[in-house]
């Protein structure tokens, strides 16, 4: 019997030590962000002491560029059917003129996050629902794809599957029948990294996408929050969104 | 007309106990062997005949513990276990075959499952944070053995 | 008061054809409903910019009727109004049987209607849909208990508490449906407490209608008498819920209209909305509204069965549109999330979004009207919910008396 526990404690040992090197050597080379987040362990769970929030402007987002769709696209495995008014989109560029003066300008739109989110409101199995740190997810495992979030969001953010799919990615899972909207990248923000969208508009320095804990206040995104003068889209509903925009 | 009809089902009796008999094995699943083990000692993350009997339990307590609480430890994680029994071959089984490691035994149980009209059935590789199981560097074994920390379950 | 006599409708071949009839509506739907679930929903015409299409207008129609299908029969035990109660049994088992029929739809147009069971034990008790399902059910109960009382004479001292529990759980009920769009800020035709109470009034209308066009068929169908008194009172009835709908039409429109914000969405409907404008006028406020108005109060027309079955049946048209133009049109004028800027995106920001019906979508939403009819005719035929003779001698307590006067 002490033999068998020894054994075990030894195996114990070996395996965490193992596990150590063998996922630092698998981590290090998709390590590659300005920013890093909290990296919290993976036991651990999330808290309100984090909130995460993104930050937009406008004025660097070239009309044309949709590196940011692209990659959003790349990572959840959001390959489109040729049908664009039953494909899924989670984030997409708006352009908008102004009916006086003409000055036209890009910004990417995507679920806001909001604190006071009507889609989680109006979910009636509690599908939708907002994290402790803020991101809104949809849990597809509950959703019954009744869509009356899809009814309820005011960025019209939601998108619902229409048909069956196959080879999802695994961080990503989605099916027919759910409604999903963008997560934020939470596989991604739990292993300390930033969206994809994030990323690659950061990769192609453009810039115009900032990531990070709204709850921070030496945060990138919270120092430049303090600085500059930024909005919500649809303020006026005071949802308090985790996304805001510079520019508009 | 009793003794005919008696006749009858004596007869059917005995031909249904005969003809299964030649092919007995056939009508138990083929479970495919996985890719690694957790241990030494134990193939999976909790011992076959309890992960048989209760895997369906890990798996609904894990996915709320991620999808609401963000916990992503590997034990009981639905992504792990994909890449654990499923090869990511191109030529690897999806789960409408029966050579799938899940349906070949939900299939011979006649249990419907619901995981893979969202879930990956196969494990994709798509960037160094997810790659496939890290395996421990092991000398004597000659399956390798999974590198996963265990969690204490409640 | 004299005693009424109800018995079950006749059964034999007429029967089992009528129902097998109405029963392959039935079971076209349930094709429907697997082509679509099958396929996923692309095989709709329903999109990410219109989610909920011709199944949701059948299905919140059907379920707005149910309630004020009711109506007669509250009309006798809460209100004291004798002269409707021989019509009370029939009204509950409308009312049930309209609402089966439309949560029928609902639920076998959910992306996964496998996970109906979810639906039921999770609970986001914020979400007015989640009270609504447990309204709905209860509310199948309440009447189910209200008829028992009403058909078991052990119990008929009970009646009037029954009708009561059932009219203040319909008059909720209605409100929650309302308040499904009342409540969303997001779009312009919704956001508006007004709603809740149109529906109920709509309900009203729309109840009364469908429970006039069955009386008369039924009647018509079982060979028994169905007198010109009860038949006139609901006719006149059914002149003041109309014209009630149109008052808060009127000032729903006169409101948002004298809303700088919403001149969008208004002039969307009323105007330039193609489909929903025509749908509007012609459809919701012509023949549902102002027609109807003037068949059932014109003399000429006003004391004839056959006119009045028609204007019942232009009701329930002009109820279809109306709730298709809420319902659809609300949802295909785009989101004002930049005032004062022309959007467009790849994801059909900023105009109008396009929406054609599509046959399944056709199909189901007309499997539930025949669910409720197919339901209601064969609980006639197995429960005693008819009476069995409606004529003036049976209905009216005053009329022998003035027959012999005169």
């Amino acid at each position: 019997m002490s033999e068998q526990s020894n054994f075990d404690q030894y195996r114990r040992r070996f395996l965490s030590g193992s596990a150590a090197t063998v996922a630092g050597m698998a981590v290090a080379p998709g390590v590659l962000l300005h920013e890093i987040g909290h990296a919290r362990p993976a036991s651990q769970a999330v808290t309100d002491e984090v909130r995460w929030g993104m930050l937009i402007d406008s004025n660097k987002c070239a009309e044309g560029c949709d590196d940011c769709v692209k990659a959003c696209n790349e990572e959840h495995g959001l390959t489109g059917h040729g049908r664009p008014a039953t494909d899924s989109q989670w984030i997409r560029k708006v352009t908008l003129k102004d009916k006086q003066t003409g000055h036209t300008q890009t910004l990417p739109l995507l679920c806001q996050h909001c604190e006071a989110p009507p889609c989680v409101d109006v979910c009636p199995t509690g599908a939708s629902f907002k994290r402790a740190d803020g991101i809104v997810l949809v849990d597809k495992h509950i959703c019954i794809g009744c869509r009356y979030c899809m009814m309820a969001c005011p960025y019209k953010a939601r998108s619902f599957i229409h048909e069956t799919l196959t080879d999802q990615k695994p961080y990503s899972p989605r099916g027919k029948g759910t409604v999903e909207s963008c997560t934020f990248c939470v596989h991604r923000v739990d292993d300390g990294e930033t969206p994809a969208c994030v990323e690659a508009c950061t990769a192609e320095n453009h810039n115009a996408m900032v990531f990070g804990d709204l709850n921070d206040p030496s945060s990138k995104i919270s120092q430049q929050l303090k600085q500059y003068n930024s909005r919500q889209i649809r303020a006026d509903l005071q949802l308090n969104t985790g996304v805001r925009y510079r520019g508009i | 007309m009793i003794k005919h009809s008696l006749l009858v089902l004596v007869t059917g009796l005995l031909l249904g106990m005969v003809m299964p008999g030649q092919a007995d094995d056939s009508l138990l699943p083929e479970i495919p062997a996985a890719q690694a083990r957790f241990s030494e000692t134990q193939g999976c993350v909790e011992p076959t005949a309890d992960m048989r009997r209760n895997h369906m339990k890990y798996i609904l307590h894990q996915r709320d513990e991620t999808m609401h609480r963000g916990i992503r430890t590997k034990q009981y994680s639905l992504v792990e276990c994909i890449n654990c029994h499923v090869s990511d071959t191109p030529d690897a089984a999806r789960v409408s075959s029966e050579e799938h490691f899940c349906s070949s035994c939900h299939s011979y149980a006649a249990v419907n499952i619901d995981c893979f009209q969202c879930h990956a059935d196969r494990p994709v590789k798509t960037s160094a944070t997810q790659a496939m199981p890290a395996v421990a560097e092991s000398g004597s074994a000659s399956i390798p053995v999974l590198a996963i920390e265990e969690t204490t379950h409640e | 008061m004299k005693q009424v006599d109800f018995r079950e409708i006749d059964g034999g071949k007429p029967f089992y054809m009528l129902v097998g009839f109405i029963g392959l509506f039935v079971l076209a739907a349930l094709g429907a409903a697997y082509y679509m679930e099958h396929n996923g929903h692309y095989v709709t015409g329903m999109t990410n910019q219109v989610v909920w299409g011709t199944p949701h207008v059948f299905a919140v129609f059907l379920i707005v009727a149910a309630s004020g299908a009711l109506n007669v029969a509250s009309i006798s035990s809460v209100f004291g109004k004798t002269a409707y109660k021989p019509l009370a049994r029939l009204s509950g088992l409308l009312a049930i049987t309209l609402l089966v029929g439309g949560l029928a739809v609902l639920v076998l147009d959910l992306g996964r209607p496998d996970r109906l069971i979810v639906a039921m034990t999770y609970y986001n008790f914020k979400s007015i849909f989640a009270w609504n399902i447990m309204l709905y059910t209860g509310f199948m109960a309440v009447v189910a208990v209200y008829l028992w009382m009403m058909m078991e004479r052990k119990m008929n001292s009970f009646t009037k508490p029954a009708g009561l529990t059932a009219f203040v759980w319909r008059l909720i009920l209605t409100t929650g449906t309302g308040s499904i769009f009342g409540f969303l800020v997001a779009r312009e035709a919704y956001n508006t407490a007004l709603l809740a109470p149109m529906f109920i009034i709509m309900s009203f209308a729309f109840g009364l209608a469908i429970f006039i066009l069955v009386l008369m068929g039924m009647y018509r169908w079982s060979n028994r008498p169905l007198g010109d008194a009860i038949l006139y009172r609901l006719k006149n009835l059914l002149g003041v819920f109309v014209a009630s709908v149109l008052y808060f039409v009127v000032v729903y429109h006169l409101t948002n209209l004298y809303i700088t914000e919403n001149h969008g969405v208004e002039r969307f409907i009323l105007l330039d909305g193609g489909i929903y404008t025509k749908l509007f006028w012609i459809v919701q406020i012509g023949l549902g509204g102002l027609l109807p108005l003037a068949l059932l109060y014109l003399p000429a027309t006003g004391k004839s069965r056959g006119w009045i079955g028609i204007s019942s049946l232009l009701v329930i048209i002009g109820g279809l549109a109306q709730i298709y133009v809420l319902l659809i049109g609300g949802q295909a004028y785009p989101l004002e999330m930049f005032p004062g800027k022309e959007v467009s995106s790849s994801f059909f920001d900023g105009v109008v979004a396009s929406y054609t019906p599509s046959l399944p979508e056709f199909v189901l939403g007309i499997g539930g009207v025949a669910i409720a009819l197919a339901a209601t005719i064969v609980g006639t035929r197995v429960l005693r919910f008819l009476p069995v003779s409606l004529a003036d001698s049976q209905v009216d307590p005053h009329h022998k008396a003035e027959e012999t006067a005169a």
